[in-house]
Formats: C-alpha cells, structure tokens, sequence
C-alpha cells in the first residue's frame, strides 16, 4: 500500500506552529512544512532530526585538502621540483606553508560544492526533473503543511482535521 | 542572582597573588634576566583580556545585539581591570626605564641613547630614522592618551549600565550605543598603535603592517575565553539560571570563529615573511622558530587545531565542561602567544619557562580573579531593565 499526503494550505506562519502539536495530538503524522521563510521552533515541534549535511561538508572539505595537497606534491615537488621562496628544500612539509593558500581555497571549493550538490541529490533536484508545486504562493506568503496517511479515509480525516485548525483550503 | 565573593575565593586570590610577590621578588633577587619581560608579557596579556571586555561590550551596544544583554555584566567587570593593568604597566615601563639607566637591561632597545647620536660607535641609522615616533616623552604621551581612552569609556559603560538598574527605560541604552561607536573608533587606533609600542618597538627594527591587527585577533580571543570560563563557572554555580543553551552556544561560535579568525591573521602574517626572505624581516621568525620552537609549534596547535577541532560540532558548544576545558587551553594558548611575541625581542635566545614565569603569572591572575570577583559582586548579574532584556532571555537558535 502506497503512502499518500494529505496538504494543507494556511497562510499565517503562527497558526501552523500552533496547530502541529494540536494534530499530533491526534496521531497524525506531521511530515513537513513548506515555508518561504524560517519558523523559529518549527524544527523542534515537527521533531525533526539533525541534518547530517555538516559531516558530509567535513568530509567533502577533508577531500579538498588531500586532493589539493596531492595535486600540490605531484607538480612542484615530485614531477617538476621547484625552487619556492629561495628555500630549495624540495620538500612538502618543509614548503607547507606556500602551499596552504591554494589547500584552503580547495577545501572550501569542494566543501561548498559537496554540499550543494549532495543537498540537490538528497532533496531530488536534478535538472530536468518536474517540481512538485502545491501552491505556487507557498515561496511567497502561503504555508504548506504535509500530512502522511495511508488511507483515503485517513486523508479526509487530516483535510477535516487542519481545515478545522485554520487552513484555507485542503489538497 | 547577585553573587558573593566568598572566603574560599578570596583565599585563592590571596594565596596566588602572594605566589605572584614571591616570585616577582625572587626573579629579582636572583637576577633572572627575564625578570622584566615577565612583567611586561603578563601586564600586556591580562590588561588585553580586559580591554577585549569593554570592546566586546562596545561592539554590543553599537550593533544593537540583543541575545547577549545576559552577559554584559561580565563583560563590564572584565573591564574594571583597566585600572590595575594601566598602574602595572607604569610601574613596569618606568621601573625598567630606572633599572636601565642604572646600567640594567632595557625592555625596549630603542631607549639607548647611543643609538640617536652620530658620533656613537652604537648609532642606528634606521632607529634613529624613527626617533620621530619612538622617544620616550611621545611614547609617554601615548601611553597615558591609550589608559584614559580605554579606562575613561570603560567607566563610562559601567556608570550608565548602573544607572540604568535605577532608573530603567532607554534613554541610558541610547546613550551608551552613541558612546560605544566613538569609543569603537577610538579603539581602532589605539588597539593598533598600542600594539605597536607596547610590543613591536622591543623588536625595533622589525615591522610588520599586519602586527595591529594580529595583536588585537590575540586580545579579543583571549577576552573571548576569559568570558567564557566566567560564564560557565557561574552558571555552573548556580548564579545565572537565565543563561540557556543558546547562548553558550552563540558564545562558542564566537570563540571557535575568532581562532580561526586569530589563525589566519597569525598565519598571513607568517606566510608573507616567510615566503619573502627579506632578511630584516625574516630575523623576527628565525629567532623564534630555532630557539622557541616547542613554543612556537604549540602555539599553532592549541590556538587553532585544539578549538577547532572541539568546537566544530553543534554539541560541544552546548556542553558547560568542553567549553570551559577549551576555554582553559585558550587561555593558556594565547598566554603562549603573547610570550613569543615579548620574550624572544628581550632576552633573545637564553629563555626559560621555570616556577618563577609561571609564578608571576600566578601573581597576576590572582589580582585579576580578585579585581574581577568584586566588581561582579558589587551589582546584580541581570541588567534587569535592560531595553533588550527580553529578547536575550528568550534567545533561541
């Protein structure tokens, strides 16, 4: 059996906030709510986790160091030994610092990237694929509330219950 | 939610600062010939924690902050050591400058009379091009213009903060905000060019463009650290209930981001000499990567790997015993610092850290709990009609 989502659409960020706890009471199962801005505490009342896009950033960013520190060690002091700064020590931890500049730039170059683009993968936004558009003012001053049920039952029961909590329409 | 300067504190504040007396007299005695660096490094070191307080609280009033009203009463008591830090470095900057005319040893080269006269075997071309800048009644003039910047506005923070306790609403907020952009304009000189008497005319023939701005990331990290640990240890007791999570955390990001804002600058600073050569400048590093470099090497590694490291994740800040055990390291780390930036210009390659270094820093940290103690006493710990109070109690991030 397919799960299906039961939206509601309200249009003051406070009322959602409200009324998530008042349909949790109910045992439905809040999954989301799509805002055009942030609402301070909606994390906690969704009981979201923490996303774990910050390790994938750390180990993106550990990546940029060795790719650069590699690519680095391969050119000036392995292929083609350079003499930098005066200071012909043909080494890298000896040249390390000429070095860091171009390390940091990477690290962050793939940290960033990484991030976007695991965040693009992760939420399905690839190029060519279809949004899913519940109301098209929901990036401008409408909020979308998700509701997961499994039953069309179930659905009219959730429509009926954030209809009563304040939504302006049901979907 | 005022706090009492207890016996057992006073004691320790007593016992250290007798260790401090002790060992201050003994470096004398035995005629230590780091006896007056100590003083400086540590007068420096614990008059810049101080001064990082009150440009901490400046910068809250003029950027209107709302989420750190709770800890502005530490900050303010962090100032109140001004006072204290301006008399010792009299007393250390005038002392040596008798000591040294007595045919002691001079803090500072360009004190050398020699130096300016032509005729001398010892003239000095380049500092005698400076004596423009460097002479010891301009040098004098600075040194008091900087003490009655800083302990002027510091005074002035704390007056309108206890008047506001009385008479609430937001005329003394507004006003405090006004005097804090001035008093942040004044800073930005004087942070820079008391980094350089103060610290770059030992090493006199040595500059560096970047040494202000160096010296003031060291300052306000190790200012940054200092709140912190006060911080924890009240809230830990029990004095601050108000202060949530929230705000430990936003205080930790503050010390996570100025280390690496610290490394960078130390690191820029660093690099160019480095990977330029030049060897006036260069000599400045030489000295300390071969004669102080256990010193040298952990002053990178507590200073930027050790916070961030730690701090990085979103629960070690949020943890009263990481970020006080970090804020320890911190404050040893920069204590380090400091110390490489006056010992090597002084007594150049025969340097030591024994009981008597580290006693003297004792000494000092002593009179700074002491100093420090009675001013958080002396007034609530909740600036209860604080215009923005609320909007601190109820910070949430």
């Amino acid at each position: 059996m397919s799960t299906k989502i039961a939206y509601g659409i309200f249009d003051d960020d406070d009322v959602v906030l409200h009324a998530i706890p008042k349909l949790q009471e109910k045992k439905f199962k809040v999954v989301d709510v799509i805002s055009p801005f942030p609402i301070h505490g909606l994390d906690h009342a969704l009981g979201l986790k923490r996303t774990r896009i910050s390790m994938t950033a750390f180990m993106y960013g550990i990546t940029g160091t060795s790719l650069a520190l590699l690519m680095m060690w391969y050119m000036n002091i392995w292929d083609w030994p350079m003499d930098i700064g005066g200071k012909p020590s043909f080494a890298l931890y000896k040249n390390l610092p000429a070095f860091i500049p171009v390390t940091f730039e990477s690290t962050v170059l793939c940290a960033a990237h990484g991030m976007v683009i695991t965040f693009y993968l992760r939420s399905k936004l690839l190029p060519g694929v279809e949004p899913v558009i519940i109301d098209a003012r929901a990036t401008d001053d409408r909020f979308v509330m998700a509701i997961e049920v499994k039953t069309d039952a179930d659905k009219d029961a959730a429509h009926a219950a954030m209809k009563a909590l304040g939504a302006m329409y049901v979907k | 939610m005022n706090y009492t300067f207890n016996q057992k504190n006073k004691t320790i504040a007593f016992v250290l600062i007798a260790i401090g007396l002790v060992s201050i007299a003994a470096s004398f005695l035995t005629h230590n010939h780091q006896a007056w660096s100590n003083l400086l490094h540590n007068t420096f070191y614990f008059m810049a924690i101080s001064l990082a307080g009150t440009f901490f609280l400046a910068v809250q009033y003029a950027a209107e902050v709302g989420w750190s009203v709770v800890l502005k009463r530490i900050l303010e008591a962090m100032g109140t050591f001004l006072p204290f830090a301006a008399i010792l470095m009299l007393v250390v900057f005038f002392g040596n400058l008798m000591a040294g005319h007595n045919g002691g040893h001079y803090i500072y080269h360009w004190l050398h009379h020699d130096l300016y006269d032509p005729a001398s075997a010892e003239y000095d071309k380049i500092i005698a091009g400076k004596s423009g800048y460097l002479n010891l009644p301009f040098f004098v003039i600075r040194m008091l213009a900087y003490f009655a910047i800083w302990i002027g506005f510091t005074r002035l923070f704390r007056k309108l903060s206890l008047k506001e306790d009385i008479e609430g609403g937001s005329a003394n907020y507004l006003k405090a905000r006004k005097y804090s952009a001035t008093f942040l304009v004044l800073f930005a000189v004087t942070s820079s060019t008391s980094a350089w008497d103060f610290i770059m005319s030992i090493d006199t023939h040595w500059y560096s463009t970047l040494f202000g701005w160096y010296t003031f990331a060291g300052m306000f990290i190790s200012g940054l650290a200092v709140m912190n640990f006060i911080m924890v240890y009240l809230v830990k007791k029990g004095n601050m209930p108000f202060i949530t999570e929230h705000h430990l955390h936003d205080a930790g990001k503050f010390m996570f981001a100025f280390s690496i804002f610290w490394t960078y600058l130390w690191f820029a600073q660093f690099m160019l000499i480095w990977y330029a050569n030049i060897p006036e400048e260069v000599t400045y590093f030489m000295i300390r990567f071969e004669h102080y470099r256990p010193l040298f090497i952990a002053n990178f590694l507590i200073n930027f790997i050790a916070p961030f490291l730690v701090l990085m994740t979103r629960d070690a800040k949020r943890k009263l015993n990481l970020l006080m055990t970090i804020s320890v390291v911190l404050f040893i780390g920069h204590w380090i610092d400091v110390f490489l930036m006056v010992t090597p210009g002084v007594v150049k390659e025969h340097w030591h850290i024994g009981w008597m270094e580290i006693g003297t820093t004792l000494g000092f940290l002593g009179l700074f709990m002491y100093v420090i103690q009675v001013s958080l006493a002396k007034a609530p710990l909740l600036r209860e009609k604080h215009p923005l109070l609320q909007e601190s109690l109820h910070h949430s991030i």
